[in-house]
């Protein structure tokens, strides 16, 4: 036991003292980090994932796209965001502009509640505003209605804002600290995959690039034979190092999405999405 | 940090993790039920407090249900071997997120 843990410890690198959080310069080095290491992908196509990486399974996408597998899903998430709730309101009337191309401002930092607010919670809070239950956040209904959602925010910049309010840095720093956090029995970080080993293959799938991956959520994957919200692709990521997932929407999960959603400003909504 | 890096930390750690469970689950025979719900209690409450950091591990909950079928079937050998297992991954989990307070630095892009 003594012989493990002394060769545990041996592999914790001394820490660097604590920076004051800046997140102006992360993003900028965010960007640089990902644009150095592709210098031929052009910046707007980190957003498409894997796509950027490979020039085979672009050419694959690319025809798929003809008959998106995210259409069913699509029609779906519009017909719902339309139809009234049972005391007459609708989701337009919970957010700006009725709800149509508002995407790319989500998250963002309510001052008043003093915590994040993803589309995913905003779309739950609106129900439940009105009388209506909650839906499952990693169900299909969720991920019909962010695939609406997204659709028409499409080729609108990430424009995340961070107020002037030391409970928003804080939130976008729990955020960092959360994404290169080791965790699981594999003791992988999200960076780990997506900050170190992007157009890497990791089995028959190639890694994604953190910057711009929330932009296409959420995604229909092959691999789940269905749709998926940002809240099912945390969890999923969670359970794939066999650490234990947080509860779907957890303070942890929305400051991880305010973070990434913030260090890929600028680049434009793409979702719905597909992905292998 | 190099591919080369990453896998040799990564082995490491798993080399770490076996050592650590190798020498957790060397159990003498003929354990009692008095022993298992010893050595259950304990591997629970260790797993809370991994639970506490937000940082649970499936494998422990998968050892702690091995633990309770076994000792459902009377196996007390394996299902006291099996908390053991899950004592000692939830203390490789509380181990983990302790150390990562500091270092997620390492791997920041700056």
């Amino acid at each position: 036991m003594a012989l493990a843990a002394v060769a545990l410890a041996a592999l914790t690198l001394a820490a660097p003292a604590a920076d004051t959080p800046d997140p102006v310069a992360d993003a900028k080095a965010f960007r640089n980090f990902f644009v150095t290491k592709f210098p031929k992908v052009k910046l707007e196509d980190f957003v498409n994932g894997p796509y950027s990486m490979n020039e085979g399974m672009r050419r694959q996408w690319e025809e798929k796209e003809q008959f998106p597998p995210y259409e069913f899903s699509l029609d779906t998430g519009k017909e719902m965001f339309s139809r009234p709730f049972k005391n007459g309101k609708s989701y337009a009337d919970c957010f700006p502009n009725q709800g149509i191309g508002v995407r790319q401002n989500y998250p963002y930092f309510d001052t008043n509640e003093g915590k994040v607010i993803t589309l995913e919670l905003a779309l739950n809070k609106c129900r439940e505003a009105n009388g209506e239950s909650a839906l499952s956040y990693v169900r299909d209904d969720m991920a019909a209605l962010t695939a609406y959602m997204a659709f028409t925010s499409r080729g609108k910049p990430f424009d995340i804002k961070i107020p002037d309010d030391p409970r928003a840095l804080e939130a976008y720093q729990n955020g960092k600290r959360y994404f290169y956090t080791r965790r699981g029995q594999l003791n992988f970080s999200c960076a780990t995959c997506h900050v170190q080993n992007p157009g890497e293959r990791i089995r028959a799938e190639i890694l994604a690039p953190a910057l711009g991956i929330l932009n296409a959520m959420p995604i229909y994957r092959s691999e789940w034979g269905g749709m998926g919200t940002i809240s099912r692709r945390f969890t999923s990521c969670n359970s794939q190092i066999r650490g234990v997932p947080l509860e779907p929407q957890a303070e942890e999960y929305r400051d991880l999405e305010y973070y990434l959603s913030y260090v890929s400003n600028g680049l434009p909504i793409s979702g719905p999405g597909s992905r292998p | 940090m190099n591919m080369t890096g990453i896998i040799l930390r990564i082995s490491t750690f798993t080399l770490a993790s076996l050592l650590v469970i190798a020498n957790a689950t060397s159990v003498p025979a003929a354990s009692s039920e008095a022993d298992f719900k010893a050595a259950y209690a304990a591997a629970e409450a260790t797993n809370k407090e991994a639970g506490g950091l937000r940082n649970q591990w499936t494998v422990t909950a998968e050892a702690l249900a091995d633990a309770r079928k076994a000792a459902d079937k009377g196996d007390f050998d394996r299902a006291v071997a099996s908390a053991k297992e899950a004592e000692a991954l939830a203390k490789a989990s509380i181990f983990q997120a302790t150390s990562e307070k500091e270092a997620w630095k390492n791997l920041e892009i700056r």
